[in-house]
C-alpha cells in the first residue's frame, strides 16, 4: 500500500484539479542526492543524516499516505451522498438523527489513527532533541542580515568568520542564485556537529532540511541542535523567521567534505585567521595618521 | 417549532433614516449589515495586498513591488520594494483576520441571526452594540495610516508579520511610530471585539425566549457563544503582551529584551495564547452556519445535535492548551514538544466529529444543491483537506522540516482562506433573501462557487509542493528551483481575483433584478426562527416573544 509513493503522490494535484507535467515530476525524482530544491519539486529534500532520513520516512510512508486515504474517503463519502442522497434520488429524508454506535466509532477509530501516529512521531522528536555525545562544535549566530560561524579553539579551531549572500556579479557557474554565500561553511562527513544557535539583532532561524535541523536563533539565548551528515555534498537552507527586509537573502551553506578534506580546510582557515589577526595588530599598533 | 409574533406597526418606535439609522443604530441588524459592508471592504483591501504579493512572486527576481513602493511611498529602490513587501504581508494578515472574517461571520452574521435564532427583539446591550462595531473603522484607519509612518529606520510601515515578534518589533527592527499605530490599531479591534463578545454572552444567556434551553438552542447561536468565551478568554492576554510591547518601545521597560533580563519568546507564549484560540475564533462561527445550511438542503435536523454543539466546546477549550505548537523550534524542551504534539492532535477527534456528523446529516436526506449547499460542502471538503495538513503540521518532528515553509501557509489557508471564507460565502447566501428580501441569482452565484473553487485550490495546493520542498514563508523573492509552483499559485489568486467580480455582480445583479423572496425560500428543512419572519425581518422583531415548543433534538 505505501510502496509505490510515486503514483500516491500523483493523487495530490488530481484532487486539487491541476494537470501535472510528468517531465517535472520525473525530474524531481531522479536527482536525490542534491542538497537544495530542483524545478517543480513535489516533496521533501533528499535527506543526508538518520534524523533527516526517519523524518521523510515518517513523513512519506506514514503522514503522506494518511493525509491522501482520509481527504480521499472524506471525498468518496460526500459524492456518493450527493449522488445516492439528492432529491431525485430520495424525495423523502429520514428523519434519523442519532447512531450511537457510529458516533462511539468516529470518535473512537481517529483517537486510534492519532496514538499510531504518535508512536513513531514522539520517537523522532526525542532523536531530533536529545544531543548524543558530539565530535564538533560550531557556534552560529544570525544578524541582520547574515550568519556568522565560529569554531572553538578547544577542538583544533579558534576562527570564525562572516557569510553572506554572493552577489549576482560575482557569481560562477554552478552558483545558485539566492543560496550561493561568499563563505561556506565546512564538516566532515559521518561526524556527529553540536550546533549552538544564537542571534545578536532580532529572531533568526537556523535551517538545513536534508539535516533535519530548524533551530530559532533567538537574542539573549543559546539554542542547540545536532546533525550527522553521512553524505558529501553541498547543503542549502534559508533564513526562517522573518527578520526586516533582507529576510530572504540570508542563505545558509554547509559543505560536507571528506576528513582530509576537511582538515585541509581547517589547517588553511587558521592560516589565514592568523594573518588576519596580525593584520589587526599591525593596524592597532601603526600610528594613527 | 415556535409560534412567533413580528413587529405590528413602527409607530410606537423611532425609526430612524439615513445617518441617524446607521450612525447612532442601535439595531442588531443594522449593525450587522455595518459590519457586513465593513467585512466588504477590508476584505477587498486584503485580498489587493495578496495580489501584490503574488504578482511579485509569480516570477523570480524583484518587479513589481519597486513600482508599488514607487506609488505608495515615492521610492523605488529596491530596499524600499523588500520592506513595502513585508508590510503587505503583515497588512495582509492583520486585514483578514481582524477587519474581514471576524467583522462577517461574528459581527455580520451574529448580529444579524443571534438574537433571531434565539427569540429575542435585540443584543442585550445595543448602545454597547454600536460602539463595538464604530471602533473598528477607527482601528482599520490606524492600521492603514501606519503603512505610511516610518518603521525600520528610513523605511515605511511595520513589516514584522501579524505575529509581531519582538525584538523585530521592538526598537531593534523598528523604531519608528508604525508599530505604535499597529498596537493602538490592535487595542482598538481587540476592544471591539471584547465588547463584542460581552454582548454576546449576556445575550444568549438572558435572552433566550420562554422554552429555548441551552440544548435547544440553533447550533449557530452554540458557535458564536462558545466563539464569545474564546474572545473574552483570550484578548485580554494578547491586550497584556501589545502593552507590554509598547512600554518596552516607548517606557524603557525590557519585559522582552533580554539586555535587561526580559525574554523576545515571552512575548510568542503571550501572543500564541491569543493566537491560537483566535484560529478557532475564526473557523467556529463557519461551523456553527455550515450545519443549519447542511441540515436545510438536506430536509433533514442535525445529526449528533449534543454531539456537534460540544464539540465545538471541546475544540475551544483544546484550544487554550495548544498554543506552543507554533513554537516548535524556538528551543522548547522535549518534554515540552511531547506534551504539545499530543494536545494538538486531540483537536483532530472533535473536529472529526464535526465532519462526520455533517456528512451523516446528508446521509438519507433530500439534498438540493442550491448555492449555499454547494459552498457548505465544498467547506467540508476543504477543510478537511486542511485538517489533514495540520495533523501533519501537529508532530513536532515533522514540524522540523515545514515549520515556516510555505507548507504552513497552504495548511492555514485551505483552513482559513477556503474554510473561513467558504463559511462567510455559505452564509451570505443562505441568508442573503433574508437580508435584503431578494433572491440572489442561482447560476451566478454558482459560477461564484466554481470560479472561487478553482483560483484558490490552484493558488493553495501547490504551496504544499513548496513548503516541502523547502521554500521559507514571508519570502519577497526565492531560488529558481521554486519558479513553476509560484507561477501556478499567481494564476490562482488572479482567479480568485475573477471569483470576486462575480460576486460583487451576482449582488448587484439581486439588488436590481428584486426578485422577492417571501419568508422562507428553503422549504421545510429551514427551521429556524428567521425563516419564520418576513424577509427582510421589520425593523424590532419579536415584541411579543416567541415560545418554543417540542424540541427538535
Amino acid at each position: 500500500m505505501f510502496d509505490n509513493l510515486a503514483s500516491l503522490r500523483a493523487w495530490r494535484p488530481a484532487v486539487a484539479g491541476l494537470a501535472l507535467s510528468a517531465a517535472i515530476s520525473a525530474q524531481a525524482f531522479a536527482e536525490e542526492t542534491l542538497g537544495h530544491a530542483v524545478p517543480g519539486q513535489m516533496s521533501l529534500l533528499a535527506p543526508a543524516t538518520p534524523v533527516a532520513e526517519n523524518l521523510d520516512f515518517f513523513h512519506n510512508k506514514i503522514l503522506l499516505p494518511l493525509c491522501i486515504i482520509i481527504s480521499l474517503f472524506v471525498l468518496a463519502l460526500l459524492v456518493y451522498v450527493m449522488v445516492r442522497f439528492n432529491e431525485k434520488a430520495n424525495p423523502v429524508p429520514s428523519r434519523t438523527t442519532h447512531n450511537a454506535a457510529l458516533e462511539v466509532a468516529w470518535t473512537i477509530i481517529p483517537v486510534l489513527i492519532l496514538v499510531l501516529i504518535a508512536v513513531p512521531s514522539f520517537r523522532l522528536l526525542t532523536q531530533e532533541i536529545a544531543v548524543p555525545k558530539t565530535d564538533m562544535t560550531i557556534k552560529v549566530t544570525g544578524k541582520q542580515w547574515y550568519w556568522s560561524y565560529e569554531y572553538p579553539k578547544e577542538e583544533g579551531g579558534g576562527f570564525g568568520f562572516d557569510s553572506m549572500l554572493k552577489d549576482e556579479k560575482d557569481m560562477k557557474p554552478g552558483d545558485l542564485r539566492l543560496l550561493a554565500v561568499d563563505n561556506e561553511v565546512v564538516v566532515p562527513v559521518n561526524k556527529s556537529v553540536l550546533l549552538q544557535v544564537t542571534a545578536a539583532d532580532v529572531i533568526h532561524s537556523f535551517v538545513i532540511q536534508p539535516f533535519g535541523v530548524r533551530i530559532d536563533a533567538v537574542p539573549g539565548r543559546m539554542n542547540t541542535s545536532w546533525f550527522k551528515a553521512e553524505k558529501e555534498g553541498v547543503f542549502y537552507g534559508q533564513c526562517s523567521k522573518l527578520c526586516g527586509k533582507d529576510h530572504a537573502f540570508m542563505p545558509i551553506v554547509f559543505r560536507v567534505v571528506s576528513q582530509a578534506k576537511y582538515d585541509a580546510w581547517l589547517a588553511d582557515q587558521k592560516k589565514k585567521s592568523a594573518s588576519r589577526e596580525s593584520e589587526v595588530k599591525f593596524a592597532a599598533a601603526a600610528p594613527r595618521n | 417549532m415556535a409560534a412567533s409574533d413580528t413587529a405590528h406597526a413602527d409607530h410606537a418606535h423611532d425609526h430612524p433614516t439615513g445617518l441617524r439609522r446607521f450612525l447612532f443604530s442601535t439595531n442588531h441588524k443594522d449593525i450587522g449589515t455595518l459590519y457586513l459592508y465593513f467585512a466588504v471592504v477590508a476584505g477587498v483591501l486584503g485580498y489587493l495586498l495578496s495580489l501584490g504579493m503574488r504578482l511579485e512572486l509569480a516570477h523570480p527576481g524583484i518587479g513589481v513591488f519597486p513600482t508599488i513602493s514607487a506609488w505608495m511611498h515615492g521610492d523605488n529602490s529596491i530596499d524600499a520594494a523588500k520592506n513595502l513587501y513585508n508590510g503587505f504581508i503583515t497588512a495582509h494578515g492583520v486585514l483578514m483576520i481582524f477587519f474581514m472574517v471576524m467583522p462577517a461571520l461574528i459581527g455580520g452574521f451574529g448580529n444579524w441571526f443571534v438574537p433571531i435564532m434565539i427569540g429575542a427583539p435585540d443584543m442585550a446591550f445595543p448602545r454597547m452594540n454600536n460602539i463595538s462595531f464604530w471602533l473598528l473603522p477607527a482601528s482599520l484607519s490606524l492600521l492603514l495610516i501606519s503603512m505610511f509612518m516610518e518603521g525600520a529606520p528610513g523605511m515605511k510601515g511595520f513589516g514584522g508579520g501579524w505575529v509581531m515578534y519582538p525584538p523585530l518589533s521592538a526598537n531593534t527592527g523598528h523604531p519608528g511610530p508604525a508599530m505604535d499605530f499597529v498596537i493602538l490599531s490592535l487595542h482598538i479591534a481587540g476592544v471591539s471585539s471584547l465588547l463584542g463578545a460581552i454582548n454576546f454572552i449576556t445575550t444568549i444567556f438572558n435572552m433566550r425566549a420562554p422554552g429555548m434551553t441551552l440544548h435547544k438552542m440553533p447550533l449557530f447561536a452554540w458557535s458564536v457563544l462558545v466563539t464569545a468565551f474564546l474572545l473574552v478568554l483570550s484578548l485580554p492576554v494578547l491586550a497584556g503582551a501589545l502593552t507590554m510591547l509598547l512600554t518596552d518601545r516607548n517606557f524603557g521597560t525590557t519585559f522582552f529584551d533580554p539586555a535587561g533580563g526580559g525574554d523576545p519568546i515571552l512575548f510568542q507564549h503571550l501572543f500564541w495564547f491569543f493566537g491560537h484560540p483566535e484560529v478557532y475564533i475564526l473557523i467556529l462561527p463557519a461551523f456553527g452556519l455550515i450545519s443549519h445550511i447542511v441540515s436545510t438542503f438536506s430536509r433533514k435536523p442535525v445529526f449528533g445535535y449534543l454531539g456537534m454543539a460540544y464539540a465545538m466546546v471541546a475544540i475551544g477549550f483544546v484550544g487554550f492548551i495548544v498554543w506552543a505548537h507554533h513554537m516548535y523550534t524556538v528551543g522548547l524542551s522535549l518534554n515540552t514538544q511531547r506534551y504539545f504534539v499530543f494536545a494538538t492532535m486531540v483537536i483532530a477527534v472533535p473536529t472529526g466529529v464535526k465532519i462526520f456528523s455533517w456528512i451523516a446529516t446528508m446521509w438519507g436526506g433530500s439534498i438540493s444543491f442550491r448555492a449555499p449547499m454547494i459552498w457548505a460542502i465544498g467547506f467540508i471538503f476543504v477543510f478537511t483537506v486542511g485538517g489533514v495538513t495540520g495533523v501533519v503540521l501537529a508532530n513536532a518532528g515533522v514540524d522540523r522540516a515545514l515549520h515556516e515553509t510555505y507548507y504552513v501557509v497552504a495548511h492555514f489557508h485551505y483552513t482559513m482562506s477556503l474554510g473561513a471564507v467558504f463559511g462567510v460565502f455559505a452564509g451570505f447566501y443562505y441568508w442573503f433573501p433574508k437580508i435584503s428580501g431578494y433572491m440572489y441569482n442561482e447560476t451566478l452565484s454558482k459560477l461564484h462557487f466554481w470560479t472561487l473553487f478553482t483560483g484558490v485550490n490552484l493558488t493553495f495546493f501547490p504551496q504544499h509542493f513548496l513548503g516541502l520542498a523547502g521554500m521559507p514563508r514571508r519570502y519577497i523573492d526565492y531560488p529558481d528551483a521554486y519558479a513553476q509552483w509560484n507561477l501556478v499559485s499567481s494564476y490562482g489568486a488572479y482567479i480568485a481575483g475573477v471569483s470576486l467580480l462575480i460576486f460583487f455582480f451576482t449582488v448587484l445583479e439581486a439588488f436590481s433584478k428584486k426578485r422577492v423572496a417571501g419568508d422562507n425560500p428553503w422549504g421545510p428543512g429551514a427551521t429556524t426562527l428567521e425563516w419564520t419572519l418576513p424577509s427582510p425581518p421589520p425593523f424590532h422583531q419579536f415584541e411579543t416573544l416567541p415560545r418554543i415548543v417540542g424540541g427538535d433534538h
